[in-house]
């Protein structure tokens, strides 16, 4: 195998996978580099999930292929088992085990390892490991299914949408556990559909849509490439029909403006210089102002850039 | 980006992670086993009707079925002077009655049969002649009243009883019970665990693991093995102890009919659990599997109470067979040659359902 290759985790051609009506990826493209944390973006039903349970070996394509760690599902399955870490969306793990008896039976199906209670401890549930599954929090709950992934000190670990549901303090702690194992040196691939997931956990990331990669890169590129640095909303109200519309666009600074139900978004470079400028031109236009945000530019306006959707909209 | 390739990342990983899997308690199969215990011991209703519930059952019905020593039947009789007639006879118990609350304790199952005086000295029996104690009491009746206008019986009889274990109502129930017990739990546990894995998604995330696939459903059958002896154990036991049921046959023959018994029961289950997503689904199914068995196949009455037309069906029913077998060990001491048919068509089933269950058998 070429170098180049082997400097590969997950190498994805033309992949393509339906079911009955849904065309769920639709040639998909993809190579995740060894060591990175590659974020896997988009709303619910894009393919994200069809698109990890191929690369973990759940589920067969209908064409394309799928190279995990060099390595092929029809010939090496066996050995990426004991070389993938899985975490699945919403698994109930068995309710009547406790942490300690769900992770040494996972422990059990693998040939190396770190030990039962040292893998529970890099989760933060010492305490918890004589409780039963089913008294545990949902941030709990994850880390005990993230324990299970990591059990088999994995070379490759996938996470779909690992904090989908929790509390932000919850979301925090398991992003701090991932932070943890990405400084081993191990690649992460993971799916999520919070922006802020990626930006706070991803080397690059790519963004689906419809089964199909939309756009590829760090998250700093990707808004760079996609949005200007500054976003300014306001909310207009019945008057934004009597908006004068190419009139914001010749304002210097904004690079796109985007109408919809009374809610107005421009993309601005310079803050300081447009916003005086924009309220002046608002009051010429005699347009009232109910609302002004800004914020910087996030993975969310990239979507919303890309798709003119925003992300939560299925 | 790290420059280190994929064979490189292995050396990288810290030293002394690497032993493991030497204890007999790290490997999967024991693991998985364990986890099959835990959670039947860890669920109360399970531990109540597999354990405690056939014993209840057997304990019920084997005092509501006891053979009384010489059962006393009760009639009622309309006149004083037949009362007095009848009241020769030991085996009855007469009570005089007007014909209204002759009529009521006749209907309320109170008396078995109302002795009223007819026409130029006839006397009329009013019993329902589907009901066995109704018949006998007309029997015992008619001869005190017979004997009492002075009839001579012409030869003289004695009676000579015999009360002896294996003939009676409890001695035919405990191997009945038993298995539908071996039927029950082994269907229940093996299918039940599965459908709610599989709705749990855990079945797949098992198989996302190293996990060896057949190591899963072995862990049932071991867990169910070693469960059967329990349960097996604590029915007998129960049987032998309170009610004196005899165990007649070899021990070993009847421990190879309960396990293979209980192992195609097991493949039945799975079979049933091999598609089915949901719980609704999956008892609906057991239930339509397992009615027919209940009644047909001998638990409680024998199956040769059914037309001779649907005997061959009752006969191919792996727990009419099982049950065949068992009494006929217990009761009858009958060695494997003698079950032979029966072990066959349990082996049959056994191949069949697995054989099945493993080419439908969908892991999500």
């Amino acid at each position: 195998m070429p170098q180049t290759a082997s400097q590969l985790a997950l190498r994805i051609h033309n992949l393509r996978k339906a079911y009955k009506d849904v065309v769920a990826v639709d040639g998909l493209e993809l190579e995740v580099r060894a060591g990175e944390c590659f974020g896997l973006l988009g709303p619910n039903g894009a393919g994200k999930t069809t698109t990890v349970e191929i690369c973990e070996g759940l589920t067969d394509p209908d064409s394309g292929e799928v190279e995990v760690l060099g390595l092929r599902w029809s010939s090496n399955a066996t050995q990426l088992r004991q070389q993938l870490g899985i975490q699945l969306q919403d698994t109930q793990l068995s309710e009547k085990l406790t942490v300690f008896e769900t992770v040494r039976l996972f422990r059990s199906f693998f040939r190396k390892g770190a030990d039962t209670s040292e893998v529970i401890a890099r989760v933060q549930l010492e305490e918890k490991q004589k409780s039963r599954v089913g008294d545990l929090s949902g941030g709990q709950k994850q880390r005990l299914a993230l324990a299970c992934a990591l059990v088999g000190d994995p070379d490759f670990l996938f996470l779909d949408e690992p904090t989908t549901g929790l509390d932000p303090q919850a979301r925090r702690q398991l992003w701090e556990l991932i932070e943890e194992f990405k400084k081993s040196g191990r690649t992460i691939l993971l799916t999520t559909h919070y922006m802020d997931e990626a930006e706070q956990l991803c080397d690059r990331v790519a963004i689906m849509d419809h089964g199909k990669e939309i756009a590829l890169g760090t998250p700093r590129e990707l808004i760079a490439a996609n949005c200007a640095e500054q976003l300014v909303e306001f909310v207009a109200g019945g008057a934004a029909k009597m908006l004068d519309v190419p009139a914001l666009r010749s304002i210097a600074g904004v690079r796109d403006v985007r109408s919809e139900n009374g809610a107005v978004r421009l993309q601005v470079t310079e803050l300081h210089t447009a916003v005086p400028v924009l309220l002046a031109e608002l009051t010429r236009q005699n347009v009232p102002l109910t609302e002004l945000r800004t914020h910087s530019a996030t993975l969310e306006d990239v979507f919303v850039t890309l798709t003119g959707r925003h992300l939560r909209d299925e | 980006m790290s420059d280190t390739s994929i064979s490189d990342v292995h050396a990288v990983k810290p030293a002394g992670n690497v032993s493991h899997g030497n204890s007999f308690a790290d490997h999967p199969l024991v693991q998985l086993t364990l986890v099959r215990f835990r959670e039947f011991i860890r669920e109360p209703e399970a531990l109540f009707w597999v354990f405690v519930f056939p014993l209840l059952l057997a304990a019920g019905l084997g005092i509501a079925f006891r053979n009384r020593p010489a059962e006393i039947l009760q009639i009622a009789a309309v006149t004083p002077e037949l009362a007095q007639s009848l009241r020769r006879e030991k085996l009855l118990d007469v009570r005089q009655l007007d014909l209204p609350a002759a009529e009521e304790s006749l209907r309320t199952g109170k008396v078995a049969l109302i002795a009223e005086p007819g026409a130029n000295g006839t006397v009329e029996y009013f019993y329902d002649d589907t009901n066995p104690e109704g018949r006998a009491a007309q029997l015992l009746a008619d001869r005190a009243v017979q004997r009492a206008a002075g009839r001579v019986d012409p030869v003289s009889t004695r009676d000579q009883m015999l009360r002896e274990p294996g003939s009676r109502y409890i001695d035919f129930l405990i191997p009945g019970l038993l298995g539908m017990n071996l039927m029950g739990s082994a269907m229940w546990s093996i299918g039940f665990a599965i459908v709610d894995a599989r709705r749990k998604k855990l079945l797949k995330r098992l198989v996302a693991s190293p996990m060896p696939r057949h190591f899963y459903l072995l862990s049932f059958l071991l867990s169910r093995i070693l469960l059967l002896v329990v349960e097996v154990a604590l029915l007998l036991g129960f049987g032998a102890l309170l009610f004196h049921v005899p165990l007649r046959g070899s021990l070993l023959d009847l421990a190879i009919v309960c396990v293979l018994g209980s192992l195609s029961f097991c493949a039945l289950g799975l079979l049933i659990a091999s598609r089915a997503k949901t719980i609704e689904a999956a008892s609906g199914l057991m239930n339509v599997v397992m009615m027919p068995m209940w009644i047909a196949s001998g638990v409680f009455f024998s199956s040769q109470k059914f037309p001779d037309v649907m005997q061959p069906f009752i006969k191919a029913l792996p727990l009419t067979a099982v049950i065949d077998a068992l009494r006929a060990n217990i009761l009858q001491g009958a060695n494997l040659a003698q079950i032979a048919p029966q072990i066959g068509i349990i082996c049959f089933w056994l191949v069949v359902c697995f054989g099945l269950a493993l080419k439908l058998f969908r892991w999500r």
